[in-house]
């Protein structure tokens, strides 16, 4: 029979492995998942990972994925930070939206001058207020101990109705007829936040994206606060009997993380969505979670797995568009990937052993 | 930055005229906000879809994308649509105003249909319907309906084709029933079973004994039923499943006409940009069955109802109509013109409470 078995040390070759068999095996449940719905599985599973990156349109999609996974990456990298910590901010998506607003805020009422310096305060808004909007579970955690897991997550909701309220009020576009949205930024040059290049897709926050990237992995490798980090986290006695300081420690990473969501929400505003509208987020802040995890909480890994989490949007979109998949079909195999990470992950930790049964 | 642009765009119109030229069906493709089984809006657009492929049998292709999230998501979604060669695209939601017309920039040899918005374009037409017509019978039949005066009313988002339909249902609701009084419920979700199935249960706790909807799920009527003694309308699509009793009547969106109408005119080469709104009339609203729980007499009311708004006779905004706030809007016997309804942010006199700001 199979059994168990813990291993002295987790195993590093299973740490990078595991991604990559989860990513695996989710093709071919996925692929019998989409035989039972009557579709070509081969097919769908190239449809979704290949068309993307070479398929016939593949100039347009290539770049639609740096737009995609620019925000994931951003802000799983921001979570990453707290989660090494043990510190849970599950409302990056909250962030998100706040930083977006103060982003549009200051394109707004600057609006229509033009000048140079509005777009970088507009980065310096959204910074500021995703990262203020974490502060409060901080604060909250620091002064009363509450558990920051459920106030980030209450903020969210409360975040989506100043969203809503914004939409309706005070950001609505003078000269939209009466229907909600901001003004569309697209069409504002100072506040557009264009691609670098055209055609690239590569725009300031997917640069910003990539710049976070490199900033966590010098931080949690190169630096006494990284060290201070994964201390907390692996070794919570070791690290106060070393001196670090858990509140800084605890305003530190949900400042971060909710900074970078922030940033995330001021780019897409600015950008690809380019208006305050009522259904502005659409989630990126919970797929993020399931980035950071993906990609093991580590820098280059969050980098491949917020590509991949791309992938599979705009794989999925194109499968549903032409094999004429639905779209809970699409969502599952995302929620399968997740769940054959958690799966495969025991082999991290455990190993299988062949016992040969015994007599009681 | 110039010449990398006109690179793009060349590639994508290169792309395009490929696919272009390996079919001779006309590919007509659907961007959807709700999935397909919503039972509601978009399912009453899948029929239509459905509808079209059956009118044209082998002439045309279809395609279409369900729960498309109003936004980024959508511009890729329709260049997708738009680069795999469809020809005619429908947006189904109004959310979807500045990415189709975005989309429509760069693909000026395709033709784009947007439901509920107002931009147009040389190669985008916009098309609604008017739904308030279809309220005004619900407002008739719940005004004489009820017991306890008070009327639940689950909006979705505060945009201007929503308070239209609250004014219009209010307006003849009192008009039967002057004491009547409204509760509204702001879902913020055009589809949300759970969301919805809580606005209707806090609203009948709150004594309301018709439910009105303007949100997409069958999830209001479901909860009317287990409330019992409570009735509700269907919403875009019949939801005859609840007949007779919670739903005693429904407003149906049939799109199919449109549509047919629509690809044709694509396939003769005769489309053009146009702005369509239309009611009961011409059959893009249907009133679904009024069931034997709505007695004969306001049955035969609501019928005679549907008859005069349907030929012209009378309009369901017809003053004296003051608004909220008591400044008058309409003087006695004006009709409101489309731009004051299309662009209405204001609830009539009489309503209760603020439309969110």
């Amino acid at each position: 029979m199979l059994r168990l078995e813990k291993r002295p040390q987790p195993s590093r070759v299973f740490a990078y492995l595991t991604p990559v068999l989860a990513v695996i095996i989710t093709m071919i449940a996925g692929g019998m998942l989409f035989a039972a719905l009557g579709k070509n599985p081969v097919e769908a599973i190239r449809t979704i990972f290949w068309d993307p990156l070479f398929g016939e349109f593949a100039f347009y999609y290539r770049p639609q994925l740096l737009v995609k996974g620019g925000p994931l990456i951003l802000i799983a990298i921001g979570l990453s930070l707290g989660f090494r910590a043990g510190i849970w901010n599950i409302g990056a998506e909250g962030q998100y939206i706040v930083g977006a607003l103060c982003g549009a805020a200051v394109a707004l009422a600057f609006y229509p001058l033009e000048a140079w310096y509005i777009f970088p305060l507009m980065i310096l808004a959204g910074a500021l207020g995703g990262m203020l909007w974490a502060m409060v579970p901080a604060l909250l955690k620091v002064k009363f101990g509450t558990n920051e897991i459920l106030v980030s997550l209450m903020l969210v909701y409360v975040a989506e109705n100043l969203l809503a309220a914004m939409a309706l009020g005070r950001m609505k576009n003078p000269e939209g007829h009466g229907f909600p949205g901001s003004r569309n930024l697209k069409d504002y040059p100072s506040a557009f936040n264009d691609e670098i290049i055209t055609g690239s897709g590569m725009h300031w926050g997917v640069l910003t994206a990539f710049l976070a990237v490199i900033f966590a992995y010098v931080l949690l490798n190169r630096h006494m606060l990284g060290f201070s980090i994964r201390l907390t986290g692996e070794a919570p006695r070791a690290a106060r009997f070393s001196g670090v300081n858990p509140t800084r420690i605890i305003l530190f990473c949900l400042g971060i993380s909710g900074l970078m969501a922030g940033l995330a929400g001021m780019f897409e505003v600015s950008g690809p969505s380019g208006q305050v509208s009522i259904d502005f987020n659409v989630g990126y802040g919970f797929t993020a979670i399931i980035v950071a995890f993906l990609g093991r909480l580590h820098p280059v890994g969050i980098l491949l797995a917020g590509l991949l989490m791309a992938l599979t949007y705009i794989g999925g979109e194109i499968a549903q568009g032409n094999l004429g998949l639905p779209s809970a079909a699409i969502q599952l195999f995302q929620g399968m990937l997740l769940f054959f990470l958690l799966a495969v992950d025991l082999l991290t930790n455990y190993r299988i052993r062949f016992v040969r049964r015994e007599a009681a | 930055m110039k010449l990398t642009h006109i690179l793009a765009s060349a590639a994508m119109a290169l792309g395009l005229a490929t696919t272009a030229v390996a079919q001779d069906k006309t590919k007509v493709g659907f961007i959807y906000v709700g999935p397909v089984g919503d039972g509601g809006w978009t399912y009453e657009h899948d029929q239509a879809r459905k509808a079209v492929v059956e009118h044209f049998g082998d002439k045309v292709e279809t395609v279409y994308q369900e729960s498309v999230p109003e936004g980024a998501d959508a511009e890729r979604a329709i260049t997708q649509m738009a680069l795999q060669g469809a020809d005619l695209i429908f947006t189904t939601s109004f959310g979807y105003m500045d990415a189709t017309i975005n989309v429509a920039k760069k693909f000026p040899d395709v033709k784009f249909e947007h439901a509920t918005g107002y931009k147009t374009a040389e190669n985008v037409s916009v098309y609604s319907a008017r739904f308030y017509e279809g309220r005004a019978i619900q407002g008739h039949i719940a005004g004489s309906m009820t017991q306890s005066n008070i009327i639940g009313y689950i909006a979705s988002f505060p945009i201007p084709e929503v308070i239209r339909g609250i004014n219009s249902a209010y307006i003849h609701a009192k008009k039967v029933n002057p004491d009547v009084e409204f509760k509204i419920i702001w879902a913020y979700t055009w589809f949300d079973p759970a969301k919805e199935a809580d606005a209707a249960k806090v609203l009948i706790e709150q004594g309301a004994d018709v439910i009105l909807q303007h949100t997409d799920s069958t999830a209001p009527l479901a909860a009317a039923q287990n409330a019992g003694n409570v009735i509700g309308f269907g919403q875009a699509s019949d939801m005859a499943e609840y007949k007779p009793s919670p739903r005693v009547s429904s407003i149906i969106d049939n799109w199919a006409p449109y549509y047919i109408d629509r690809v044709q005119a694509l396939m003769d080469g005769t489309w053009e940009t146009k702005d369509t709104w239309d009611g009961i009339g011409p059959g893009m609203v249907g009133i679904g069955e009024i069931t034997d729980v709505v007695p004969e007499d306001v049955k035969a009311e609501a019928l005679a109802l549907k008859e005069t708004i349907a030929n012209g006779e009378y309009h369901p905004f017809t003053g004296p109509l003051n608004k909220q706030d008591g400044t008058p809007w309409l003087a006695e016997g004006e009709v409101a013109d489309d731009g004051t309804l299309l662009g209405m942010n204001f609830y009539v006199e009489g309503l209760t409470g603020e439309i969110p700001q």
